[in-house]
């Protein structure tokens, strides 16, 4: 219609910034958790993540030198200390203005002379280096304290992913977690694969009485929450000594993910040219040839599709972790499982919990740009029609 | 054993046994079962075809029947029962159904439900039209999509975290970290709010969660549809003199229609199963509870297998009506 029509340049505008909304507003809250999980706890408390890419101000409390160890003896009675007041501090930024007293922040510039009263004086120089001069009462005792204003550039950290991630002493790292999800996730998305798949191939090419009735069926189950599986799968897999374990969550995913994966590949497989089937029953191929040499490879889309979606599924899964993985020890943590603890013990610590969180996020992420047309093809193909 | 070296051994016997149970069942069918030669040859070959599809079924079929169909029936039986000390079940008829019923938080998660049954599929469904429709004729429109689509990825704990951090509030005397604070104040508001303790409201802020997750779904499947509108149609409302907002809803919404009951039943399952949000974000909490987590409460906090199974029979009753209507157009396609 745009082509006949034309377009204004005030729709298109319009219609620019609307997506540019849409797409922030979806964006936003990812992208804070990802800009957070690089920020230090302190700063992360001190400012919002939104302004992290700002120079950010602050006020900051040093002290200048101990004057009974630092002290310069000038004569006369007149003592001084010399120093830079960011001497022994990380810092990089800039000094704006400073003071000596919490009631009157920002009262000096940098090259300022504060008078303190009966002759004691201190400067404070925009590189921080500063001279306190006073008389021997005065230059002793306790270190004089110095309010500064300073701007500090943006600073971004790894150090919370090498906390999380590598830590040895952490006790509520990732890594486990990260290698137990890896262990349930892979088993769990090959297996169903398989066995949809020569499903699947019985379902659209071979003939035989209930085929029908079975498509519905699956069709049917798609559907079934699988909270109604918890109790009876468990008190079985009890039963017959699985207990909770790897073994019982590959089975409950395998289980779970096969109605998805049969529809999925039913529908594709249906979909491919009858004539190469017919020519190769023609040669003399078996059922089993067919399926291995022409269906199989060329089905490589929709296994694909199906791959990418148990994947996301089973690695962001936590209710069948939960029932099916989980013991008492603990050992055989999750991901998912172990953000949620988090949430309960260090539901403050931000810089923990969106480092944790990342570090979970970050496969599937990586998985859903790397296939987006795969993963489009599927659920194009999957939403049932 | 290390688990990641007992995975790969897992996936060495899985895969192989799969293909060894195919293969092998395949070749016991042809050359042991019914052997292609000899005066039977022909009736054999057929015979063993008649059993080849059910080789080919049967792993898919044990799995499906042990691990979906027969929990249903199951729980249905659980839900009749009360477990005894000593592993012994009594028949109690509907009494964990009854109790449940008089249950204030159970009323509180069935209400919630149907609050996120009504407005999580109509608000992701919206979203993902405005979507498709905006990004549709965009240059960039592609990367826009890209980013909405992008929360399909990203786990319900995940975006739980996520949005934590959205609905942050700290003191009033402090910078606000969370957003939704930062804005609030910015434009008027008196004092930070704990979005997620402000009873009522607060499940409206769990559902933006969902929301979030399910529109570039929507999105999706609808950009797709209106790409297969024919253009003829709008081009003839073009001529007509259709405003733009008129072809829209007037031409372009009725022809997807059917798309759009699609993508609405497919998220409104998705919102009735829906668990680790609330988990994880309120727990129930502040009167935010729903049927999911109520059942999960049931189950494994108050070990109450009763109830917990009667909470999911009440799940499973109300997917059902999908589940009849899905059958019913499979059904009604193949045909």
């Amino acid at each position: 219609m745009d082509a006949i029509a034309g377009r204004k340049p005030a729709v298109v505008w319009a219609l620019n910034i609307s997506v540019v909304a849409l797409v922030a507003l979806w964006l936003f809250p990812t992208l804070g958790l990802l800009v957070s999980s690089f920020r230090t706890g302190d700063q992360i408390t001190a400012s919002g993540w939104w302004s992290s890419f700002l120079p950010a101000e602050q006020t900051i409390q040093l002290r200048v030198a101990d004057p009974d160890e630092a002290r310069v003896d000038l004569g006369n009675g007149r003592f001084m200390v010399e120093g830079n007041i960011f001497e022994g501090e990380n810092f990089e930024g800039e000094l704006r203005s400073w003071a000596t007293s919490s009631r009157d922040l920002g009262a000096f510039q940098p090259g300022d002379v504060n008078d303190l009263g009966d002759g004691e004086t201190l400067t404070v120089q925009a590189d921080g280096s500063y001279v306190w001069e006073g008389n021997d009462d005065q230059i002793s005792g306790r270190a004089q304290r110095v309010f500064l204003d300073v701007t500090t550039p943006p600073d971004f950290t790894l150090d919370n992913y090498s906390f999380v991630l590598f830590d040895e002493d952490n006790s509520e790292g990732m890594a486990k977690a990260f290698m137990n999800t890896l262990t349930v996730v892979i088993p769990a998305t090959i297996i169903p694969i398989l066995i949809a798949a020569f499903a699947a191939y019985a379902l659209a090419w071979m003939d035989f009485p209930g085929r029908a009735l079975l498509i519905a069926i699956i069709v049917g189950l798609l559907v079934v929450p699988l909270q109604l599986a918890l109790i009876p799968l468990l008190s079985l897999h009890n039963a017959i000594g699985i207990g909770k374990g790897y073994l019982g969550t590959w089975l409950a995913h395998t289980g779970f993910g096969l109605p998805l994966a049969i529809y999925l590949l039913r529908n594709y497989m249906v979909g491919l040219p009858r004539d190469i089937i017919e020519n190769a029953k023609v040669d003399g191929a078996t059922d089993f040839q067919i399926f291995t040499k022409i269906i199989l490879p060329l089905s490589f889309p929709a296994l694909a599709s199906f791959a990418i979606f148990q994947f996301l599924w089973t690695w962001n899964d936590l209710l069948v972790a939960l029932v099916f993985l989980i013991d008492a020890t603990g050992e055989t943590t999750v991901m998912t499982k172990q953000i949620v603890e988090l949430l309960g013990t260090r539901g403050g610590d931000w810089e923990i919990l969106a480092t944790s969180a990342f570090v979970s996020i970050a496969v599937p992420l990586a998985v859903f740009f790397a296939m987006q047309k795969y993963l489009v093809r599927g659920l194009l193909a999957g939403s049932v029609k | 054993m290390n688990p990641a070296l007992q995975g790969l051994i897992t996936i060495i016997i899985g895969v192989g046994g799969c293909v060894g149970y195919f293969y092998g069942a395949n070749l016991f069918l042809d050359k042991v079962l019914f052997k292609a030669e000899g005066p039977n040859a022909g009736r054999n070959i057929n015979r063993a075809n008649m059993i080849r599809p059910w080789v080919f079924l049967m792993p898919a079929l044990l799995a499906l029947g042990l691990y979906l169909a027969y929990p249903v029936f199951a729980t249905l039986r659980l839900s009749f029962l009360e477990r005894l000390p000593g592993n012994e079940y009594a028949f109690v008829g509907f009494e964990n159904y009854s109790k449940m019923f008089a249950e204030p938080k159970f009323m509180e998660a069935m209400l919630n439900n149907v609050l996120w049954l009504v407005v999580v599929p109509a608000a992701a469904t919206a979203f993902g039209l405005l979507a498709a429709q905006l990004t549709d004729r965009l240059k960039w429109g592609n990367i826009a999509k890209s980013i909405v689509f992008m929360p399909m990825a990203i786990s319900f704990v995940g975006a739980a975290v996520i949005f934590k951090l959205v609905y942050e509030a700290r003191p009033e005397d402090v910078a606000q970290i969370g957003i939704l604070n930062h804005l609030y104040l910015t434009f008027g508001g008196d004092a930070p709010v704990q979005w997620l303790q402000v009873p009522f409201w607060n499940n409206f802020f769990l559902m933006a969660v969902l929301i979030w997750i399910q529109t570039g779904f929507a999105m999706v499947i609808l950009s797709a549809a209106l790409r297969g509108i024919p253009e003829e149609t709008i081009e003839a409302a073009v001529i007509d003199g259709a405003n733009p907002f008129q072809i829209f809803f007037k031409i372009k919404v009725p022809q997807i229609m059917s798309t759009i009951v699609v993508v609405w039943t497919t998220i409104t399952i998705a919102t009735l199963k829906v668990f680790d949000i609330v988990f994880a974000m309120t727990n129930g909490q502040w009167e935010t509870q729903v049927l999911a987590n109520y059942m999960y409460d049931k189950l494994f906090r108050a070990n109450d297998w009763g109830m917990g199974s009667a909470s999911a029979m009440i799940i499973m009753l109300m997917v059902t009506p999908i589940l009849v209507w899905n059958v019913y157009n499979a059904r009604k396609e193949m045909q």
